[in-house]
């Protein structure tokens, strides 16, 4: 690895390296990439919820996981109507206020809103704003063929932005360092299932989504000396219930609204920036990277609102979700304005009714600054299952 | 004779349409009746050319919940929903929909079968959500034709084209899986024969829906894109590979002929030429149109006539020498393009402007479909600058009634077309 773009952490201590960890998630101006640029290195953004970064890093670029923002969106409200989730929004302001410059975009058909998200950038900006195609009939026996075809399709645009080819091997290289990635990102949720008291949901969130920002070696440092150091916490077990946090697969819900959680729930699992953990086993490092790749996606992932897939019911899913973590309820949230997400809470309540599972229902906004009103209603949550 | 006769050619294709469509909801309700299930299908690539050489009736859903709101009992469904937990924020189509299905199919215009299938593409993602709640309710199969769309502006690729024929193949394995799953369903052996048959209507009904579009460019125009359009727009996807549907789009060319070569408009005083982006305004939809009539505007383009015809408008015409490669490719052809005219729609309306002697465009983004509405804005923003043409956003929705401010509508109409007036009579004096 030749480019680091984290302020110094070597040698902190775990709060400190968390704090940082947070200060950088919070920083609106994406310091991290600009030094990644600096250095003269690319850049490829894409927008939620999944994107094979494999590729984009076996070219040399940085794969910037785009996730939205805490900024105002002065010039990127009047490229958008009303009705919207935010995360479209602040997306774009990133780039148009030039805290972000791209070298390449890539949105994906994730939902009405997003797939919008190509051609809106591309009468914004002349350097390529791509959809991916993932495939919406993961069903199909020719799925795997035609997403590795895609994948080579994107391959071969981000090849002529980055400035050179992309062998065998630098794709081998790079699905081991994410495979790398994605074993420690296991290993923390291990930890927040088995000892959730070791490490709250807003540290947990801001060591995955720091991953979305620097090089992700440099986030393997990271988790690499931060999960030894979690597991020796010295952290009490305190009396609060076990949730899982649904609703986090697109726009984000505020730092501050899981600290609000957090303080009255230990959160075992969620689906808070799921695409950098969809592929839940390694991938093949094998003879056809890209097949090996496609394969996984279509075979070994997990499920979020915006993929149908027969083999995986959205309601059966999080049912797993539930049992596997051994939560004892459920916070089922939405972004405002986004569609699937919304339409899955109804899905969700209503198999979760069956057996009389508890669970809390609200809504976000990424930029949203005052939780008093969650923060009672999800006491009075608590408390009702704590003293029934 | 001959003058009574062409009297009664004008307006023939809305009043056949009417009742051909009367006829399809009558035969829907006897089916709901005796317990018969649909395939539930949408507009933006129904497959609707498979489905009939299975014999099997289609329901589209998106043509009776628009329906509720035109017949102002859109709320009602609505709020039934909402009260289910449905947010006020998702497609008002999907929610109309649940409601009927809550109770047993009722519509105001009869019963609508229960779904015994589901076939969908990827045109929509709502279309995928809405397919899941059937498959909840009902435990159906649910089979989604994943066509993959133009991932860039300009990127367009054709016959021949290696990433073309990749993805006909993705396309193709698809619609054979969704036959294999026909016949087991419906204990029938596809018929290559009928489809090719089916294929011939659909080729028919393409060619017409095509030239329909293109007399337009007469003035006066000689339908209005936005209402009568619309009873073509919905013969065109329920008939679609049917002899009806293939006579009824044969007889409107004649007529659309006969009015053109006869200087018979659909305004007695076409004024403006307007196109219209978006989806109707449906909860209002006579008097939408009429705030536009009255000042001497005509809607002879709509975006809507291309993206809900299921890329129809583009004329394609299926190979009967080789109907299954031909299907795929009409498939990926024509769904296309109705992503394309929802996400790139400036480029059309930009390239067929001075064709249609385009004077204003009307931009109408709606709460219930992002699809069609989250690029509106930034689609303006760049065809002003592309273009001098005049435009006007106005948000409202297809279904709920809640968000169509009327008032505050006309008195932007009003302010569009005193704009588009004043500026006539700036170029009236070279101004």
């Amino acid at each position: 690895m030749t480019v680091r773009v984290m302020e110094e952490w070597q040698g902190k201590s775990l709060d400190d390296i968390l704090w940082l960890c947070q200060e950088t998630v919070e920083d609106t101006e994406v310091t991290t990439v600009k030094r990644w640029r600096e250095a003269g290195g690319k850049v490829l953004g894409h927008f939620q919820v999944y994107f094979p970064e494999e590729i984009a890093h076996a070219a040399g670029m940085l794969p910037m996981k785009m996730f939205g923002a805490s900024v105002e969106t002065r010039i990127a409200d009047s490229r958008f109507g009303s009705y919207l989730c935010s995360i479209l929004k602040t997306c774009l302001e990133q780039v148009l206020s030039g805290r972000v410059e791209l070298d390449m975009f890539v949105t994906h058909p994730i939902c009405d809103a997003a797939r919008n998200l190509a051609p809106i950038w591309g009468r914004n900006f002349d350097y390529p704003c791509q959809i991916l195609y993932l495939p919406q009939n993961p069903n199909s026996s020719y799925s795997v063929q035609y997403l590795k075809e895609e994948y080579e399709r994107i391959q071969g645009i981000i090849e002529k932005v980055a400035g050179q080819k992309i062998t065998n091997d630098a794709l081998r290289n790079s699905i081991a360092v994410f495979n790398n990635n994605r074993a420690l990102l296991r290993k923390l949720y291990d930890i927040k299932r088995e000892k959730p008291w070791l490490v709250t949901i807003n540290e947990a969130y801001t060591l995955v989504a720091i991953g979305g920002m620097i090089p992700r070696e440099e986030h393997n440092e990271i988790l690499e000396t931060v999960i030894p150091m979690i597991e020796k916490r010295n952290a009490r077990k305190q009396d609060r219930i076990r949730v899982v946090f649904e609703g986090g697969f697109c726009e984000q819900p505020p730092l501050d609204m899981l600290r609000t959680v957090g303080r009255s729930c230990y959160v075992v699992d969620d689906d808070l920036l799921i695409g950098l953990r969809y592929l839940l086993e390694d991938v093949d490092v094998g003879d056809d990277p890209l097949n090996a790749m496609a394969e996984a996606y279509i075979h070994k992932s997990t499920y979020s609102p915006v993929q149908h897939d027969l083999r995986k019911p959205k309601e059966k899913m999080l049912r797993d979700r539930v049992s596997n973590s051994g939560a004892e309820a459920v916070i089922i949230t939405a972004a405002k304005m986004c569609e699937p997400g919304l339409e899955e809470q109804v899905t969700y309540t209503q198999e979760l009714e069956k057996d009389d599972t508890p669970y809390f229902v609200s809504e976000f906004e990424e930029n949203m600054t005052s939780f008093d009103h969650l923060e009672i209603q999800l006491e009075t949550f608590v408390e009702n299952l704590m003293f029934d | 004779m001959n003058e009574i006769k062409n009297i009664d050619m004008v307006g023939r294709g809305t009043r056949e349409g009417a009742a051909l469509f009367r006829d399809w909801f009558q035969d829907l309700t006897e089916k709901a009746e005796k317990g018969e299930t649909a395939a539930y299908v949408f507009v933006m690539g129904s497959i609707a050319e498979i489905l009939r050489v299975f014999d099997l009736p289609m329901v589209f859903p998106e043509i009776h919940s628009l329906q509720t709101a035109v017949r102002h009992v859109a709320d009602d469904y609505i709020n039934v929903a909402e009260d289910y937990g449905y947010s006020p924020d998702i497609c008002g189509y999907v929610k109309a929909d649940f409601a009927m299905q809550m109770q047993n199919g009722k519509h105001p215009m009869g019963q609508i079968p229960k779904p015994g299938i589901a076939v969908l593409t990827n045109a929509c993602n709502t279309y995928l959500k809405w397919g899941e709640i059937w498959e909840r309710i009902y435990d159906i199969p649910m089979v989604s034709i994943d066509v993959p769309a133009t991932r860039e502006a300009g990127t367009r690729t054709w016959p021949g084209d290696e990433q073309f024929e990749r993805e006909k193949r993705y396309v193709k394995t698809q619609l054979k899986e969704l036959i294999e799953l026909c016949e087991k369903m419906t204990g029938k052996k596809f018929d290559i024969d009928k489809l090719r048959e089916i294929l011939g209507h659909v080729n028919t009904m393409s060619t017409g829906w095509k030239r329909v579009m293109e007399l337009n460019q007469s003035r006066p125009s000689l339908f209005n894109a936005l209402t009568d359009g619309t009873v073509y727009l919905g013969m065109s996807n329920v008939f679609r590979g049917t002899p009806e549907g293939a006579d009824f789009f044969t007889r409107l060319v004649e007529e659309m002929e006969y009015m053109s070569a006869n200087g018979i408009g659909t305004l007695t005083d076409e004024k403006y030429r307007l196109s219209f982006i978006g989806v109707p305004c449906y909860p209002i939809f006579r008097r939408f149109n009429e705030m536009f009539t009255e000042w001497g505007g005509a809607f002879v383009m709509s975006t809507y006539l291309w993206f809900a015809s299921g890329g129809t408008n583009l004329g394609v015409q299926y190979d009967l020498d080789n109907p299954m490669d031909s299907l795929a490719e009409g498939v990926l052809i024509s769904v296309r393009d109705a992503m394309d005219s929802m996400f790139h729609p400036e480029l059309t309306v930009l390239d067929k402007t001075n064709d249609y002697n385009i004077d204003g465009v009307v931009y109408h983004p709606i709460k219930s479909c992002r699809t069609t509405s989250a690029g509106m804005a930034d689609n303006r923003r760049a065809l002003m600058e592309n273009s001098n043409l005049p435009s006007l956003f106005i948000e409202s929705d297809m279904m709920d009634s809640r968000v169509v401010g009327e008032a505050q509508m006309k008195n932007r109409i009003d302010a569009f077309f005193e704009g588009l007036a004043s500026r006539k009579a700036k170029e009236a004096i070279g101004a």
